[in-house]
């Protein structure tokens, strides 16, 4: 598919956990559609048999002991980042079931 | 004299050693500057000038100036974390809340560790997505050479403050071409490491298997001085490579004597534009004179580079960016009616327009009906991409290309077409997708007197080869040293 309908951006838009506001809602669907146009041009190279590369310099999974490092990083510093009520080690969210 | 703030690195160390200038004197010379001409380019984001001072002092009571960085003062594009220092990613995501870091990122730590003196944050396009600093919640970045062109981006707050003199370097990031760009159009020098060359912890992902760290510099030789200061290993970013660093600073020869240069026919159309054919043309020989052998090679899937950027790109930003919700850090809102609202209204309210675009895009390219289609389909071809570069090598050291179609466009040039915006990194996200490494050099400027780049590529882990030529080439010409008129346009 190489076009978005207005219903498509507000599909997706709901999965990334973002609202379009309806008067924009066309904007998006036309510049994304035209990114998707652009992207298209990949279906031009043959790849068959081609594996794909996810991380370009060949480095794989490097494994060390798990180790509690508190003397870098502070928990209490970090949960001190969030913009929401903390209760003793946790951060107080809105509910899910509203 | 003119400014101190003028000097390079490494005529700053000669000062900062023999003592006739201490490391406060030139910290106060680069936030005067910065007070003069920020307002005309808007490049600093944040003034961390009291903290500078008294890192200046404590440097200056020491002594030591035995590094090259010791004493010399930089700015940070505003994705690194620093202990204490607001970090925003200039998205008002992160702004509301002030967002300040508990900790560093690896490489500010290193460059604290050899005395560099951080003095704030610059400007950059939100999170790092957007090649003009035009996404940024401050505002866009002018140009030095020209205020009604955009500095490039997304590393655009970065290079129009070296180019300003506002700093003696800049650190960037490189997703997509984010440090060269903005060089080129800033008349600076930048480069992009091979992939796991420094280390990415602490350091606001945009898309991780792509994201690149590095130095903006006034010269080639303080670019090797950076590089070498902040790469290697690190047990905290498990991308980074197990290799030596070399000393990057004694690979400069200034000469390319016996070696083999390629020049990709791909990167050379008809409709290209002149000025910028040309001033590649001159740079060939230029670098010719200086011993090196130039070839003609081609590289059958360049064009293809930059699609498959914008579909891995997007479809690992739209992973990234799942983490700002705002539970643990930014944005907020009141009442929402439950959590799903809550995420559904900080996102929208906190992310700008375009990292929505990569956010969707990426999150359509991986779902189950279009993986294959469009995100292993990518993949693949960054496999094909991979290895023409990897053939080209067989039979040259290294490749020269143009680093822009054109010099910087007019600020709001592709408003509205972000097709028309991600057209500007053709010749920029081969290297991306092969993992190499990658440096502009100023290399010539257009009738309406604004910079241009001349882009060195060298093999996986070959820093020292880019560096090596683009000095070289620096030295046998002046482009370099013309400085912007920031002050006769302005005061």
């Amino acid at each position: 598919m190489s076009s978005l309908s207005s219903d498509d951006v507000r599909h997706i838009a709901k999965l990334c956990r973002l609202t379009i506001k309806d008067e924009q809602v066309d904007t998006f669907a036309t510049e994304m559609s035209s990114i998707l146009g652009f992207i298209n041009k990949l279906k031009e190279v043959d790849t068959t048999g081609v594996e794909p590369t996810p991380q370009a310099t060949g480095i794989t999974n490097r494994f060390r002991e798990d180790e509690i490092c508190n003397d870098r990083i502070d928990p209490k510093d970090l949960l001190d980042c969030s913009g929401l009520p903390i209760m003793g080690n946790l951060i107080q969210t809105p509910s899910a079931h509203g | 004299m003119g400014s101190l703030s003028a000097l390079s690195i490494a005529q700053a160390h000669k000062k900062l050693k023999a003592k006739e200038i201490s490391a406060q004197e030139l910290t106060q010379a680069c936030i005067d500057r910065i007070e003069n001409v920020d307002e005309a380019i808007n490049a600093v984001v944040y003034k961390n000038f009291d903290k500078a001072l008294e890192e200046a002092k404590k440097i200056d009571s020491s002594g030591m100036f035995d590094h090259a960085l010791s004493g010399i003062p930089y700015l940070t594009k505003d994705v690194f974390c620093e202990e204490g220092v607001p970090t925003t990613a200039c998205s008002n995501m992160l702004r509301d809340k002030n967002y300040v870091p508990p900790f560093d990122s690896t490489t500010t730590k290193r460059l604290k560790a050899k005395g560099a003196i951080s003095m704030g944050k610059v400007n950059t396009d939100e999170f790092t997505q957007g090649g003009s600093t035009e996404t940024s919640c401050y505002g866009v970045t002018k140009n030095p050479w020209n205020t009604e062109k955009v500095a490039g981006g997304s590393s655009g707050g970065s290079a129009a403050a070296v180019a300003a003199d506002e700093c003696l370097f800049a650190l960037g990031t490189d997703t997509g071409g984010s440090i060269r760009q903005p060089a080129a159009f800033c008349g600076v020098s930048g480069i992009r490491p091979t992939y796991g060359r420094t280390s990415r912890f602490g350091v606001m992902s945009m898309a991780s298997s792509l994201d690149t760290i590095g130095p903006l510099c006034k010269t080639v030789e303080d670019t090797a001085i950076v590089l070498e200061a902040i790469s290697g290993i690190d047990t905290l970013d498990g991308t980074t490579g197990n290799k030596d660093v070399p000393h990057y600073v004694a690979a400069l020869t200034g000469d390319t004597k016996g070696l083999k240069i390629g020049l990709p026919k791909e990167y050379f159309s008809d409709g290209m534009n002149e000025e910028v054919r040309q001033s590649i043309m001159d740079s060939c020989d230029v670098l010719r004179s200086l011993g090196a052998e130039i070839v003609d090679v081609s590289m059958p899937h360049t064009e293809y580079a930059t699609p498959a950027y914008y579909v891995i790109c997007p479809s690992e930003v739209s992973s990234n960016m799942a983490r700002y919700d705002g539970i643990r850090y930014g944005h907020t809102i009141e009442k929402p009616n439950d959590l799903i609202d809550y995420y559904h209204k900080t996102r929208t309210e906190g992310f700008g327009d375009e990292v929505k675009r990569r956010i969707m895009i990426g999150t359509y390219a991986l779902s189950a009906g279009y993986y294959d289609a469009y995100y292993r389909q990518a993949l693949k071809v960054r496999t094909l991409i991979q290895k023409d570069f990897e053939d080209v090598y067989k039979t040259v050291d290294a490749l020269i290309a143009p680093v822009t179609p054109t010099a910087a466009f007019s600020i709001g040039a592709h408003e509205g077409d972000p097709v028309a915006m991600y057209l500007e990194d053709i010749f920029l996200d081969p290297q991306v997708m092969a993992g190499i490494p990658a440096l502009s050099v100023p290399c010539g400027f257009t009738k309406e007197n604004l910079p241009l780049g001349l882009q060195v590529m060298g093999p996986q882990w070959g820093e020292s080869v880019v560096l090596r030529i683009a000095d070289a080439y620096e030295k046998a010409t002046d482009w370099g040293e013309r400085k912007p008129n920031l002050y006769e346009r302005h005061f």
